[in-house]
This record gives structure tokens, C-alpha cells and sequence, in this order.
């Protein structure tokens, strides 16, 4: 229950995967590319991921470890790539039907939305 | 650990440099390599942190799959770009981003955006350094009563038998979500072939490699497939090496991807949930539960039920990654 925690292996990599979360969490905000913000979105994944598993290695340090955790991971890198596979082919079919890349910019006003549609 | 202690403080460094990148990188094309270098360094870690099934889930599908996916993708975006006649050289145009059209957040969101993840971050960092001491795990647990399960690996008997649920509904998940895909054709094309015909040069690289890598993938493939029962691996690698050794193939030119029309095509998706479901509706009757495997004849039940996954497991990626029909059924 310290910060001393921080300084071991598994706290090394909890403090990694709290980083890149932050990190994803910054280019899905920010950058409006699709497939950036399906990147960032990855990038969250595996920093969830990451934190989880070091998180559970504290449990049971060393080769082998906790196989319960290790098994959700696996299933949750599975489903990342069939959401990430869903999420590519929608960019694409926008791609193909207006020839844009990122979302529009939302209106600002409800009623710009209705004269527009 | 102890040979190098510097190891592990300079791997997390490197990851976080390439996570970096990968956000703030000028071209897309740029973002999608530097994202497939950070799979590939994550999958070091989880070797470092001694979690080899996961590791090799990492590097295979989180690293490679994902990044063929995300590189198709940019492609295609730049031949639509083509297609539309928009001034963009296919190969020699790497999409900027922002690309003139997108607009870019203000300032303000900008700085929200940076506070807002650092405080996710800072939180996280703050919930590992409090997490109580001793931790809590399951070691235990799946050790004591592994022998009933017919298999050897802690990893398989989980996601098979103790949590065969879970893997049941996983494989669910990537059908509906190959449906998804299949979903988002555009009437005309309904009924062609999965992605972008492959056109490589007879005498290129691709083609070599697409000649020398396949029976060396179906090798693996299947050895990992089999050694899942003892030691890391198991149907979810083995399928991805087998897919990653298909569109390579596909992508040599030398294999045609099947019509999404195709009965055979469609056979191969479903026999691994069609497997695990009979067997675990079997369980009924032997075990007296869903999915209850008799102990006497568990292990056979686990490989039948493996076999099944490994081959959807490994159609089905590959048509994820192959994506919805671009071209018009001829």
C-alpha cells in the first residue's frame, strides 16, 4: 500500500499500462483521422490489458502465473480485434460513400441541424 | 531479472515512446507502424511478465493481425481517394493528418483533452500503488482440480473447461462481428470476393515469400494447435498463424479468398461453435451440466472442440482482415 509498490516489476508495467491509456485516451480526443482514433482505441485496449496483467502478476509472480487473468486477457485481445475489424470496414464504407476520413463537425446548434437535414 | 535490471525500465520506456508516436506521428501510414512496433514490444512484456499464451496472442494478432488490418485499410483509403480522382499518388501519398478537410479540435479541447488523460492516468497509477498487500489470485484454484480437466496447461483448461462459456461466446462474438463486416457490402458488390484482388508481381518478394512461408505457418499452425494442451498455445494462436499464412498466400496472389457465397466458406465458419455447442449440450447427458466434460473422456472432448475452433478461428480472422467485397462479383 505504498509507492514503493510502483518500483517492482509488476508495478513497473501497472504504471506503463496506466500511461498508455492516458495516451490513447489523448489521440482518440484529439487527432480526428478515423483510423487514428481506431489506433488509440487499441492503444487503450492494450494498456487495459497490460495494467490487468500486472496487476494479476503481483498475485503470482514468475513463469506460469494467474491462468485466469491471462485467459480473459486473451479472449479480450480476440474481441479487440473483431470490434477493431467491425470499426475498419465502417471507416472504409465512409470513405467510399463521401470520400472523408473523420466524422463532420458536430453543429452547434440544434437548429443548424434541422435546416441542414 | 536480475542479469539486466535495467531491462524492464527500458522496455517500459521504449512502449511508451512508440505508444507516443503512434498518437503524434504526422502521417497515418507512420501511426499504423508505430502501432504495430508497440504490439510487438507488448508482447515482450508479457513474456517479461511471465505470460507466454498471452505474449504469443500479443505478437500474433494484437501486433500482426491488427496492423495488416489497419495497413489494408490506409491502402484502400488511398485508392478510393484514386478511384474519386482526388490528386493523390496511391503508393507515394501517405494520408496526412490532418488531411485538409478534417478539422482539427481548438486549442480548448486540446488542453481539456491532455488534462482529462493525464487524470485517467494519474488515477490508474495512483489505484496500482494502493492496491491491497497480499494479492489475491486463483493459482490455487485452477491447480487443484487441472488433473480432472484432462489437460495440462493451467491457460487451456481455463478458457475450455473452467471458463468454457466465456470462449463459447467469444467465438460468437467474432462470427457476429464477421457478419458486421459482411454486412457493410455495398449492394452491388454482395456476393464477390472478401477485400481488394491481390495483384503481385510473379518474380516479386511477396510471391516468394507467399511460396516459402505457408507450409512453414501450417507447421507451426498446427503444432500449436496440439501443444495447447501442455504448454503455451492453443486454438486462438494456432488459428491466427494459420490465417496470417492464408492471406499471405491471398495476398501473393497465388490463392483466390473464396466467394462470401461460398457453402464450403461458410461451413468452415461455423463448424467450431457448431463443435462446441453439440459437445456442450452433450454435457447434459454425460455430466449432468452445459458443458460438463465426463473427466475419462475430457481431453478428447477439449481437442474435438479445439480442432473445430482452430479451423473458424482461423477462417474467420482472415476474413476480418480481408474485410467486406470492394469489387463487383464477375
Amino acid at each position: 500500500m505504498s509507492v514503493d509498490s510502483l518500483f517492482t516489476q509488476p508495478g513497473l508495467y501497472g504504471v506503463t499500462g496506466a500511461l498508455a491509456i492516458g495516451i490513447g485516451v489523448y489521440g482518440l480526443i484529439v487527432r480526428p483521422h478515423l483510423v487514428r482514433k481506431i489506433i488509440a482505441v487499441n492503444m487503450v485496449g492494450s494498456g487495459v490489458f497490460l495494467l490487468f496483467g500486472a496487476v494479476a502478476d503481483r498475485a503470482a509472480p514468475g513463469p506460469g502465473g494467474d491462468p485466469v487473468p491471462h485467459a480473459m486477457i486473451i479472449t479480450g485481445i480476440v474481441v479487440a480485434l473483431s470490434a477493431t475489424a467491425l470499426a475498419a470496414t465502417l471507416t472504409l464504407r465512409l470513405s467510399r460513400e463521401t470520400g472523408r476520413t473523420a466524422l463532420p463537425p458536430e453543429p452547434e446548434d440544434p437548429a443548424v441541424q434541422d435546416k441542414e437535414s | 531479472m536480475t542479469a539486466f535490471p535495467l531491462l524492464d525500465p527500458a522496455l517500459c520506456f521504449v512502449i511508451l515512446t512508440t505508444a507516443v508516436l503512434a498518437v503524434a506521428i504526422r502521417t497515418v501510414f507512420a501511426a499504423v507502424v508505430s502501432f504495430i512496433v508497440f504490439g510487438l514490444l507488448m508482447a515482450i512484456a508479457w513474456v517479461r511478465l511471465g505470460a507466454v499464451d498471452v505474449a504469443l496472442t500479443e505478437a500474433a494478432i494484437g501486433a500482426g493481425l491488427t496492423g495488416v488490418l489497419l495497413l489494408s485499410t490506409v491502402a484502400r483509403i488511398a485508392k478510393h481517394r484514386a478511384d474519386r480522382g482526388d490528386d493523390v499518388p496511391i503508393l507515394e501519398g501517405p494520408e496526412p493528418d490532418p488531411a485538409p478537410t478534417d478539422p482539427l479540435p481548438g486549442l480548448a479541447t486540446q488542453s481539456l483533452a491532455i488534462v482529462l488523460s493525464a487524470a485517467v492516468a494519474a488515477a490508474l497509477v495512483a489505484a496500482v500503488a494502493l492496491l491491497p498487500v497480499p494479492a489475491p489470485g486463483l493459482v490455487a484454484e485452477v491447480g487443484s482440480r487441472l488433473s480432472e480437466t484432462g489437460v495440462e496447461s493451467p491457460v487451456t483448461a481455463v478458457l475450455l473447461a473452467y471458463r468454457g462459456y466465456d470462449t463459447l461466446l467469444e467465438i460468437v462474438v467474432l462470427l457476429f462481428a464477421l457478419l458486421g463486416v459482411w454486412s457493410l457490402t455495398a449492394d452491388a458488390r454482395w456476393g464477390g470476393q472478401p477485400g481488394l484482388r491481390h495483384l503481385a508481381r510473379p518474380d516479386g518478394v511477396m510471391a516468394y515469400l507467399g511460396r516459402l512461408l505457408p507450409p512453414i505457418g501450417l507447421l507451426v499452425g498446427v503444432y500449436l494447435f496440439w501443444i495447447g494442451g501442455y504448454r503455451p498455445g492453443g486454438a486462438f494462436q494456432a488459428g491466427t498463424v494459420l490465417a496470417a499464412v492464408w492471406l499471405l498466400a491471398v495476398m501473393a496472389g497465388l490463392v483466390p479468398i473464396p466467394k462470401v457465397s461460398g457453402i464450403r466458406l461458410r461451413l468452415a465458419l461455423v463448424i467450431g461453435p457448431a463443435v462446441f455447442l453439440a459437445i456442450g449440450l452433450a454435457g447434459y447427458p454425460l455430466h449432468g451440466a452445459f458443458l460438463g466434460y465426463p473427466p475419462a473422456i475430457a481431453k478428447v472432448l477439449i481437442i474435438l472442440i479445439e480442432a473445430g475452433l482452430t479451423i473458424s478461428i482461423a477462417t474467420i480472422l482472415g476474413l476480418l482482415v480481408a474485410g467486406a467485397p470492394e469489387e463487383r462479383p464477375s
